[in-house]
């Protein structure tokens, strides 16, 4: 195993999931038993790529063997190890839902390409250490995902879909020009060199707004998150979780990459508040349209747009504390974690139940213990509620803001926590009302079920990878050994 | 010449942005899309030409994967727009529909 | 240190924990396995503490420790305080198992009740036995979680709202909590419960900082504490079923936001701290507010659980004052309150319940003449609401006599004026319902009970945890001279709290 250095492995967790893509598009039968080898072999190849980093820290390596800068360089480091390995823990207990979930006839032979095609292009993202390259991989990422809306088919889910898809050929776009300014001014596309060549010039700062004005817009972060709601909300059990777990991450993590190592950080702090502001808006009024939503699946959509919102507070709290965007990736692991879980479970519940009327629901709710379950452990990670992930990810934005002495954000970290307590228990509670007449209860697969208690128990024994996770952060940037 | 190029794909750009939001129809939404990334394309053949001596190859490398890029999303979001009509009836998007409470699967 | 010491923790843990996983996941019908795995598990607890208790004594150390995140750790571990706590848990349980079990015989989602019953008392514990501030704040938490289920248990409207309200300001005091903690951790490093505090030496450089942190965790335990003006939340809840409020009044929550302001003053800030600071003096006032407020709306209550739901907010201030003295004589008042409090309201509630549930009475005026229909229950209703009036020789009597020693000690003479208000506003609120139970005369016959009782004046299950419950009252105060006693065991604490001072 010492042979293979952390990028070696971190290859294969592209190219594993490129192939199963290929080969469930040709031999459409085979798809779930292909999802399940290459979800295994993701954990597997991500897990030895974290082990890689932790040992020998960040590696570069060149594809086909040409170096850099005229050749496509493969860039692994602890973010983009972390990352591979949240994609890989999620995307194996949504695979092993999907098994029960999607169901032969209904979209089969279309979802399992499409699911490992993205999952392919989640994982180039993470590891492009080309700004081209990155494009391309953020273009069939957004194209995979829109697919993947539209299996569901309906009216709904199809003009989704094509919200989806005008917004998010409109944010890489916006990417795609900014990668030409940058070429047009630096002659370079590979990151590194990027961030050692680049000064403070106009270009320079015209193309770090378009490429994060576009990635903003992919991210669906307050005002561009309409069409988040109608897509995630609409779009298959499965699908909704990995694009409210995953997809809107890889985009965060790009502009976080960006702003972390190749842009030079802007002078004075209005761009950190700026963004500081619109995660704020983002979380408050996501909130409050997921505490009005008469939907599951939309209370849960809109949960994610403001818990998105936590993502951006990196911003203003890396002016005091540099060190504030660990906490911030923990975030987006707990996050991931339980939103998928979250999301898998409304899925058990309206398939239980026929529909997703939160009013109707309670009966369903109480005949599956086992998913209620979950759903209150992932519902309790996402408050931020010990001994969860969630609650880590809290105690650490906290702890940022409190040794940055930013009163403001602190506050605004515990708001956020009340108010997504009183959405994520406004729907625990219809399971508790009184004398339900339950009109429809088809049982829950045992597969759904297992696999979304396990998710559940993951962002719980999250709660104890703080240490761990953030160790592996540290190894950061450039080359180690 | 150069800054020919440059001011032309930014304007091209920018009418490319305009039509996307002003333009309801669908299939006129995906065309400006299109302009759009003509205007990304310009900018890059204006950076192939920016250097002194024989123009840079990589950027044409660039613009040459990105038609492919921009034919195969076309091709997926002519398809969808098919089926959006043949579901809805329409070839447009829904007005007002926002953060609104509306129907679903 | 032992070998294998942690795990008694973690056994005392799971006693509670595993049961009530399992009987969250068991079918309704399974009534047996649902009752075996319940007293199961709380008689395995019992006698876990029981074995702990004994470790201890001799000078063993139990600790278990497991890392969160650079320098902050999970630490568990028994002090002679925390087996106060959980000790006093531990027999609880195992009565109102006793007791839930009899109560609910027949009533629907009895496996969701007993996992989340079974859950709450893990909680408990876990609060008993955190050696810092944020295992305390993760199991407060948990406590949270585990309750709001059994305060909406019956799912009406109005146990809904109740529950809202409940979750409202538990989470909002959950998070002033992380926010002082966090603070507090950031300024000193996350360290664990030390006798005497371990802040001495910041409070010249972080003055403002340290008060402004102490009143956000007073805050924050003062929610569940009940303290005035955060107590609205508890006469709501008494929608839910009576164990549960029995449980929660007498041990877990109230207890936990107590048990956290004991913690706050005498392990982490230290009572000479809290001196230098000046903030023994509010404390005492907010608590004085407390007890008087909470006696007065009682006073107004018709409803039985309702006036038994004020004088908790009452009475578990007198816990907060004991601290708040600041002395040794005061803190062995308060403490000894936690666990007179705890078994005298039991008491209370078990029989408020038994009235209830045989009879059909709620209100004040309904117990006219009861003493002799259920002369048992009515007895053990008497020997609690004494107690708690302070008549000598009981439980009561001794914590405020305590206090009144304590509040002369620090030379606060207008305590000792406010504990004889309340002391006559204790007996103005409970004198009635005694006088209308023993004297009282009921014209219309007894409605007929649902409940199967032939040979006890109600089922035994209620009957037995009543009589254990009011013996264990009676007996706390009248051998409170004994060793082993709950004084006995304070004053043990307190000595060692306080020991650092007297070597100076």
């Amino acid at each position: 195993m010492n042979s293979l250095i952390g990028a070696d492995w971190a290859a294969w967790s592209v190219i594993a999931p490129l192939a199963g893509a290929v080969l469930a598009a040709l031999w459409p039968r085979s798809g779930p038993l292909l999802g399940m080898v290459v979800s295994v072999f993701a954990v597997l190849v991500s897990a030895g790529a974290a082990l890689g980093v932790w040992h020998d820290g960040p590696a570069r390596a060149g594809l086909g063997g040409w170096e850099v800068p005229l050749g496509i360089a493969l860039h692994l480091d602890g973010l983009s190890a972390l990352m591979l390995l949240m994609t890989a823990v999620v995307g194996f207990a949504v695979s092993v839902y999907a098994l029960a979930y999607i169901r032969p006839g209904s979209g089969r032979d279309k979802f399992w390409p499409l699911w490992l095609w993205l999952w392919a292009s989640m994982n180039g993202l993470y590891l492009s250490g080309d700004a081209f390259n990155l494009y391309v991989a953020l273009e069939l990422l957004g194209l995979a995902a829109v697919a993947m809306v539209a299996l569901a088919g309906g009216a709904a889910a199809l003009t989704a879909a094509m919200r989806y898809l005008l917004v998010s050929l409109l944010g890489s776009l916006a990417y795609l020009m900014g990668v030409a300014l940058l070429y047009a001014s630096h002659g370079v596309l590979d990151l590194a060199l990027l961030g050692q060549v680049m000064g403070d010039e106009p270009a320079t700062r015209l193309a770090a707004a378009l490429m994060t004005a576009g990635l903003l817009m992919k991210t669906a972060l307050f005002p561009l998150h309409v069409w988040l709601a109608p897509a995630h909300g609409s779009a298959p059990a499965p699908v909704s979780a990995v694009l409210s777990a995953l997809v809107v991450k890889a985009s965060f993590y790009l502009i976080l990459r960006l702003w972390l190592d190749v842009f030079p950080q802007p002078e004075g702090s209005a761009f950190a508040l700026l963004m500081g502001a619109l995660g704020a808006a983002a979380l408050l009024w996501g909130s409050l349209l997921a505490l009005r939503a008469q939907r599951l699946k939309r209370v849960v959509a809109y949960s994610t747009v403001a818990q998105l919102g936590y993502l951006l507070l990196a911003f203003p709290l890396m002016l005091a504390v540099p060190a504030a965007w660990h906490a911030v990736v923990f975030f987006a692991l707990a996050h991931a974690c339980a939103k998928a879980a979250v999301f898998m479970a409304a899925g058990s519940l309206q398939r239980s139940a026929g529909h997703d009327r939160l009013a109707g629901l309670g009966g369903v709710m109480r005949r599956e213990p086992m998913t209620l379950f979950a759903l209150g452990i992932a519902g309790a990670s996402l408050v931020g509620l010990p001994l969860t992930g969630g609650f880590i990810a809290k105690w650490l934005l906290v702890e940022a803001a409190i040794q940055g002495q930013a009163w403001g954000w602190a506050l605004l970290v515990l708001v956020g926590g009340l108010l997504s307590g009183a959405y994520v228990f406004r729907v625990l509670g219809h399971g508790f009302i009184r004398d339900l007449a339950v009109t429809q209860h088809h049982p829950v697969p045992a597969l759904m079920s297992w696999s979304v208690l396990a998710l559940a128990l993951v962002s719980v024994a999250l709660g104890f990878a703080g240490a761990p996770a953030l160790e592996l952060l540290t190894r950061h940037g450039g080359e180690g050994s | 010449m150069t800054s020919l190029y440059l001011i032309g794909g930014a304007i091209l750009f920018g009418l490319g942005v305009h039509a996307l939001v002003a333009r309801a129809h669908l299939v006129l939404k995906v065309l400006a899309v299109n302009v759009m990334g003509s205007g990304v394309f310009m900018v890059l053949l204006a950076a192939a030409a920016g250097g002194e001596g024989d123009p840079d190859p990589v950027p044409h490398a660039l613009v040459l994967t990105g038609i492919v890029v921009a034919v195969s999303a076309t091709a997926f979001a002519l398809a969808l727009i098919l089926r959006v009509k043949a579901v809805t009836g329409r070839a447009h998007l829904p007005e007002g529909e926002g953060d609104a409470e509306s129907g679903g699967s | 240190m032992n070998a294998d010491s942690p795990w008694l923790l973690i056994f005392i843990l799971m006693s509670s924990l595993v049961p009530g996983v399992i009987i969250f996941f068991l079918g309704e019908r399974s009534r047996r396995l649902r009752t075996t795995l319940n007293l199961t598990g709380a008689g395995l607890k019992l006698v876990l503490v029981g074995v702990l208790l004994d470790g201890v004594r001799r000078g063993e150390v139990y600790e278990l420790r497991a890392a969160l995140l650079p320098g902050v750790e999970l630490v568990l571990a028994a002090d002679a305080l925390s087996l106060l706590f959980a000790a006093l848990s531990a027999v609880l349980w195992f009565v109102t198992t006793i007791y839930a079990i009899g109560y609910l015989e027949g009533a629907p989602n009895r496996s969701r009740f007993f996992g989340f019953f079974s859950l709450c008392v893990s909680a408990t514990v876990g609060i008993a036995f955190s050696g810092n501030l944020i295992t305390f704040l993760i199991f407060y938490e948990i406590l949270t979680l585990a309750t709001w289920p059994l305060v909406v248990h019956r799912g009406t409207a109005q146990s809904l709202r109740a529950g809202r309200i409940y979750l409202t300001y538990t989470l909002a005091g959950g998070a002033l909590l992380l926010a002082a903690i966090v603070w507090l951790s950031v300024l000193a490093g996350s360290r664990e419960f030390l006798p005497g505090g371990y802040l001495t030496g910041l409070e010249h450089a972080y003055e403002p900082q340290l008060k402004l942190i102490f009143a956000l965790l007073v805050a924050g335990f003062g929610v569940k504490a009940a303290l005035v003006p955060l107590h609205s939340w508890l006469p709501r809840a008494m929608v839910a079923p009576a164990p549960v409020s029995a449980l929660l009044h007498a041990v877990a929550v109230v207890k936990a936001g107590a048990f956290g302001i004991v913690r706050v003053v005498n392990d982490v800030y230290g009572s000479s701290l809290v001196l230098d600071l000046g903030l023994d003096l509010p404390l005492m006032a907010l608590a004085v507010t407390t007890i008087i407020y909470g006696s007065v709306r009682a006073l107004f209550s018709d409803d039985i659980k309702r006036r038994l739901a004020f004088s908790t907010v009452s009475q578990v201030s007198y816990i907060v004052l004991g601290v708040a003295l600041a002395g040794p004589l005061g803190a062995v008042g308060g403490l000894v309150h936690l666990v007179h409090q705890g078994l005298m309201k039991i008491t209370l509630f078990f029989c408020a319940g038994n009235f209830a549930e045989t009879l059909g009475i709620h209100k004040v005026k309904g117990m006219k003449g009861v003493g002799r229909r259920m002369p048992l229950t009515m007895a053990c209703f008497t020997i609690g609401a004494l107690g708690m009036i302070g008549m000598p020789p009981l439980a009561g009597f001794v914590s405020k006599w305590y206090l009144g020693l304590g509040a002369l000690q620090m030379e606060h003479v207008w305590v000792l004026g406010a504990l004889v208000v309340s002391s006559l506003l204790n007996a103005l609120y409970f004198l009635p319902p005694m006088i209308n139970g023993w004297f009282g005369r009921r014209e219309e016959p007894w409605p007929a009970s649902h409940l199967d009782h032939t040979r006890f004046e109600t089922h035994w299950m209620l009957l037995g945890p009543t009589l254990f419950a009011a013996a264990c009252a009676l007996g706390a105060g009248v051998l409170a001279g004994m060793a082993l006693s709950p004084l006995d065991w304070v004053s043990f604490i307190v000595e060692r709290d306080y020991a650092p001072e007297a070597g100076t």
